[in-house]
């Protein structure tokens, strides 16, 4: 069982002749008009939700898109890059503060907020990337999980800034004026939005040239390096960009909850990203948001159990995983396809 | 002079526990080059065992047997059903499973023991042990006292016995190991229940000083980290002495430096990680991997 493929559903090139013959078949006129058609349904589907959904339904949809966000960019920088974070929650933590400091400090309107949250990450990320140059494996899973729980007390800290353990309590956004929309559906709408973006970003920019460079440096770094790959640039820079997807989340879910405060970013919350991506799918956009289903609706169900039963569950869903779906939901889709697709190949009608 | 002294002396107690179970996480490198992260609630939950087995009114020495026995089977088990599978995984499938135990533990602790935190007995005396103006506290030496036992058997084990050579031929050269008949498995696996043991001592010596309670050992496990770290991943003595440098640097900045204060305190070992990573990564006494490109 290896990790070593898991780039393939995205990067056609380096998928050998199985993922070759999927990508012709996935270009035969009949699936391209099959899959535009269920993206179509997706997107009316999911446009359609907010109005047939409770309040606290809808909320719940916007967390979904929020953690996918995330997810997308550890996935960037874990899955398929192969820098283990176990402590992406400090980004979180970084751009849901940007975000609230902004908004109840300063007045700043919240939409400013959320890019410069990304913006501020991406900076952060990119100089702990630098050191992070260094650490491999093992060692930067140490050295993320220390920053992961040190972040509460961080944050407590600078209490003139962040207002200590009683947190930051902000008020929900209102919609832009003229827009006939509750200021949950318009949250669902924003973040939607800018999950599509960002999916539609870093689809672009995993599929080519970037794409392939952080799979090559996760498989073979020295083979990458010979190839005339600049690792420690798109290393450092995954970092960077990683944080910002992760900042920007954290932006929107502090707009989303109306509140931050330290003890929510704990080490657990980076654990939960982590969940989120080993059961999504390691190494696949799609995974991100099979991932955010996954943390969101999941623990809610278990809790009914015990309180202590969504960890129980989580732990035993990530050994489970790395067995026998190291690829995630995503992954065993794809598979799952492929088979389906050859079973009708070879028995027409 | 007085209170800096003092301050040594209650951070090498502190210390004494890091030790312990840095002791631990570098028993398990050693053996399987495994960083383990569920090692903090390993010990967390032996000393859950012992608790509830002293609650069912065993003496205090006859439940610190039994839950080292215990932790010993339960990490030998560990490492034979759930990481033996991903032996040869790449490290990011290892760390998400050493991660999945950790969660695992934590949240059975919750459910088996609930999260009311629960005082627990210290085997040394009471009345404090004063020499000149400096108070030692006897859990305290009781604590520096253990891990330098603990350190002195392991090292007659490795040293002496044909077993602990068998263990050390096993982590060194795996395949050379198998060619003179040592079963590198079982090895491996005795690599985990002996870091379990240890771990569930160390567990049994913090819980009178911060209480039992599900999350008693995150803290710690980053001191751990850090103090492994600082002594280097690949000597037990190393990370001894560097479980009580970090003790001592931990309690004299707390005191000294007001920026730091108690509450950044996780933060001061996140430091001493990136530092000495990022200066020397091989730590003060570990060797230096050098691999053929």
């Amino acid at each position: 069982m290896t990790l070593e493929d898991a780039g393939a559903p995205l990067a056609p090139e380096v998928a050998g002749p199985a993922g070759r013959a999927a990508a012709a078949r996935a270009h035969a006129p009949g699936a391209a008009a099959v899959r535009a058609a269920g993206l179509l349904s997706l997107g009316a589907l999911a446009c359609l939700l907010p109005f047939v959904l409770s309040d606290y339904r809808t909320f719940q949809f916007t967390q979904v898109f929020i953690y996918a966000i995330a997810l997308l960019g550890l996935n960037m920088l874990t899955g398929y890059n192969g820098q283990i974070s176990l402590g992406h929650g400090a980004f979180y933590a970084i751009g849901a503060y940007t975000t609230a400091i902004m908004v109840d400090r300063w007045r700043v309107p919240y939409g400013w907020t959320i890019p410069v949250a990304g913006v501020v990450c991406l900076v952060a990320g990119f100089l702990f990337g630098i050191p992070a140059l260094r650490l491999e494996g093992l060692y930067l899973a140490l050295a993320t999980f220390a920053l992961a729980l040190a972040v509460p007390q961080i944050l407590k800290h600078f209490d003139a800034w962040t207002g200590g353990s009683q947190g930051i309590v902000l008020s929900k956004p209102a919609p832009p004026p003229g827009l006939p929309l509750s200021p949950d559906r318009w949250l669902y709408f924003l973040s939607l939005g800018l999950l599509l973006l960002l999916v539609l970003l870093a689809w672009n920019l995993l599929r080519g040239r970037a794409g392939r460079a952080l799979v090559a440096i996760r498989d073979n770094p020295i083979a990458a390096e010979a190839m005339g790959v600049n690792a420690a640039l798109y290393k450092s820079l995954t970092f960077g960009v990683s944080a910002a997807y992760t900042g920007i989340a954290g932006a929107l879910g502090a707009l989303a909850i109306a509140f931050v405060a330290p003890d929510t970013f704990n080490v657990f919350l980076s654990i939960t990203f982590l969940v989120g991506i080993v059961v999504g799918g390691l190494a696949s956009i799609s995974g991100a948001i099979f991932g955010a289903l996954f943390i969101q609706f999941v623990p809610n169900w278990a809790q009914d159990i015990s309180k202590a039963a969504p960890w129980a569950i989580y732990g035993v869903f990530l050994i489970v995983f790395m067995y026998v779906m190291p690829r995630g939901i995503a992954g065993a889709l794809l598979m799952l396809g492929r088979r389906l697709a050859r079973t009708t190949q070879s028995h027409p009608g | 002079m007085d209170v800096f002294l003092q301050q040594v002396v209650s951070g090498l107690a502190t210390g004494g526990i890091y030790a312990s179970l840095a002791l631990s996480l570098v028993m398990i490198y050693r053996a399987t080059d495994v960083v383990n992260f569920a090692q903090g609630e390993m010990a967390m939950f032996s000393t859950y065992l012992a608790w509830s087995i002293m609650n069912h009114g065993a003496p205090y020495w006859l439940a610190f047997v039994l839950t080292v026995v215990i932790a010993f089977v339960g990490g030998l088990a560990l490492e034979r059903l759930i990481i033996r599978p991903v032996e040869d995984a790449p490290v990011l499938a290892i760390v998400i499973v050493t991660l999945g135990l950790l969660v695992i533990f934590n949240s059975v602790a919750g459910w088996a023991y609930s999260y009311i935190i629960q005082p627990f007995p210290s085997p040394f005396p009471r009345t404090p042990i004063r020499i000149g103006r400096i108070v030692f506290g006897p859990h305290d030496l009781g604590v520096i006292g253990v891990t330098l036992l603990m350190l002195a058997l392991l090292w007659l084990f490795f040293r002496f016995t044909s077993l602990g050579l068998a263990l050390r031929a096993a982590a060194q050269n795996p395949a050379a190991s198998r060619l003179v008949g040592i079963r590198v498995g079982w090895m491996l696996a005795l690599g985990w229940g002996l870091a379990a043991l240890i771990g569930a001592v160390a567990g049994m010596m913090v819980a009178p000083i911060i209480f039992l309670e599900p999350n008693m050992m995150s803290g710690i496990l980053i001191y751990a980290f850090a103090s492994a770290t600082l002594g280097g991943f690949t000597s037990p003595g190393g990370a001894v002495l560097g479980g009580f440098l970090v003790g001592v640097i931990e309690n004299l900045a707390g005191t000294y430096v007001s920026f730091i204060g108690t509450d950044l305190k996780l933060t001061l070992a996140l430091l001493v990680i990136i530092v000495v990573l990022l200066v020397k990564p091989s730590g003060l006494f570990g060797q230096a991997v050098v691999r053929r490109v």
